[in-house]
């Protein structure tokens, strides 16, 4: 009983401040009502027993996107302001885009979700994501995938600097 | 060495034989609350009246000295004031990130502050990822900072906040860094396999030439993530007035206070339990009988002296060196504690690979 009065606990505030951060006006609120939303999730993880993504979640999310986005708007933005106010026509259309997305993607969770949870079943210890990380087998090779996907990223990047250039 | 999980598993055994379990484990969690709580303000206290009388000795003062013998109670005094002083608000400013700020910087030390292990048996949090989970939580720290600097609406509260996150969020690395070469020596993140792996001769021992250096790394490293002097510039008094803390008033300031000084024992009890063996005492192979003596001696004395020993380290530092300037701050750890860090890290693994410790 405690586990899902936490979990509703935790659900509740994951979708207040979700909506919160999108309908703030003032921009730093609306970031730290996300950072709200990002250390709720890792509440989650925690209560499934996922240390590492626990760990993960927290110190990359919230300590480093999070930062960061408090960084630029610390250097972009003065504290009077404010955004301005959106007509209700793009309203509509964007609510109406937020529920056909949020459809889509409940339907593919909700019909693939057994899947996944049948691999993950117990926690992995910090050994074996080292190994998989490092590892030369199956199912691992981790950190050259990450590595080759920055590669990707610079790649991509690069491609629209030069493309722009002319 | 005493066990206290004797103790704590029998009081655990006591409620649930005695409730259901959901009540027994909600007991516990209070209890748990509660101790954490009243242990943190009580090592804040005792730890500025340490700071205040060693600074002075440090001068050549006498330090507090008219509130109860030798003035141990003047600590307890200042807190009495912090607390029915008024909270001032401020025009102009958004409330709510005002007075969302110190809370982010105090509960961010709160959490690491769980992890901490006290003694044999006495660790409140043991998770499988121990110091990466010290590391993440206390990450949250620079968030406060930030939002207390831009919340007070004013310009010396935003250059410190500035200065501040630059700070912490450059130290943050080399201190991760100093830890995972520890980490790659021990084979384990969980603190109470980090200690048990020191039964016979502490990791900075162990480790030698690569743990000696992680040790200095973390030690300067994590004096700067405590914002302290030499590394005080985000609350400067001659630029900045007080830094990022400037507009804040009463109980609210005392929580940056606390955290600041909380801090400190945390970075500290860190370097202790994952350099100098946490609770475990010292031995030496082969001298049983010493071994043996060395044993009477409870864990938690130990640990407290691993901790106030490597605390005087960081006060003797404060108040030897002047306060650096920004770019040398920058300078010093992006130029050399990171790359020295890093061929460090590589160091390690070698030692590991060839078995070269002992």
């Amino acid at each position: 009983m405690a586990e899902q009065i936490i979990f509703y606990v935790l659900a509740i505030v994951i979708v207040v401040f979700s909506i919160l951060s999108v309908s703030s006006k003032r921009i730093l609120r609306s970031a730290t009502y996300l950072l709200f939303v990002l250390l709720a999730t890792a509440g989650l993880y925690l209560l499934m027993g996922y240390q590492f993504l626990f760990g993960v979640q927290i110190s990359v999310y919230a300590g480093g996107i999070m930062v960061l986005y408090i960084f630029s708007i610390l250097l972009t933005s003065h504290a009077g302001d404010k955004a301005k106010s959106v007509s209700w026509k793009r309203l509509l259309l964007a609510g109406i885009a937020a529920i056909a997305g949020l459809a889509v993607c409940g339907h593919i969770i909700f019909h693939n979700v057994y899947k996944v949870v049948e691999a993950v079943a117990a926690e992995p210890t910090m050994q074996e994501i080292g190994k998989a990380m490092m590892g030369t087998e199956k199912n691992q090779y981790l950190l050259p995938f990450e590595a080759i996907s920055v590669l990707l990223l610079a790649c991509i990047i690069g491609g629209i600097m030069i493309a722009r250039k002319r | 060495m005493f066990d206290f999980s004797i103790w704590t598993n029998w009081i655990d055994q006591f409620l649930r034989t005695n409730l259901p379990e959901f009540w027994a484990l909600a007991i516990e969690f209070v209890v748990v609350g509660v101790i954490i709580l009243a242990l943190y303000c009580i090592i804040a206290l005792a730890l500025i009246y340490f700071e205040r009388k060693i600074c002075a000795f440090f001068q050549c003062r006498l330090g507090p000295n008219r509130v109860g013998p030798y003035g141990i109670f003047q600590s307890v005094a200042d807190m009495l004031k912090m607390l029915i002083k008024e909270i001032i608000p401020i025009n102009h400013t958004d409330k709510f990130l005002f007075y969302l700020a110190p809370f982010f910087v105090l509960i961010a030390s709160i959490l690491a502050f769980g992890a901490i292990p006290w003694g044999n048996g006495l660790q409140i949090l043991d998770f499988n990822i121990g110091i990466f989970y010290i590391l993440s939580v206390s990450s949250l720290g620079v968030i406060g900072i930030l939002l207390a600097g831009w919340a007070s609406n004013n310009k010396y509260s935003m250059i410190g906040a500035m200065r501040s996150g630059a700070q912490l969020i450059s130290y943050e690395l080399s201190a991760g860094l100093a830890l995972m070469t520890i980490v790659v020596l021990s084979g384990s993140m969980q603190l109470s396999t980090m200690i048990e792996g020191q039964k016979d001769c502490w990791y900075l021992f162990q480790g030698h030439i690569p743990a000696v250096i992680a040790f200095i790394i973390y030690l300067i490293a994590g004096h700067a993530e405590t914002n302290r002097g030499p590394f005080d510039l985000p609350e400067a008094e001659s630029e900045l007035a007080a830094g990022y803390h400037t507009e804040y008033s009463g109980l609210q300031f005392g929580f940056f206070y606390l955290a600041e000084y909380l801090n400190m024992f945390i970075i500290a009890s860190i370097a202790a339990t994952v350099f100098l063996g946490g609770w475990m005492p010292f031995h030496v192979t082969g001298l049983d009988g010493f071994n043996a003596v060395m044993d009477y001696i409870p864990s938690v004395i130990w640990f407290f002296g691993k901790v106030v020993f490597l605390m005087m380290l960081s006060l003797w530092v404060r108040w030897t060196f002047p306060r650096l300037r920004i770019d040398h701050l920058l300078d010093l750890e992006w130029k050399y504690l990171l790359p020295i860090n890093m061929v460090n890290l590589l160091v390690m693994v070698i030692v590991v690979i060839y078995g070269w410790y002992f």
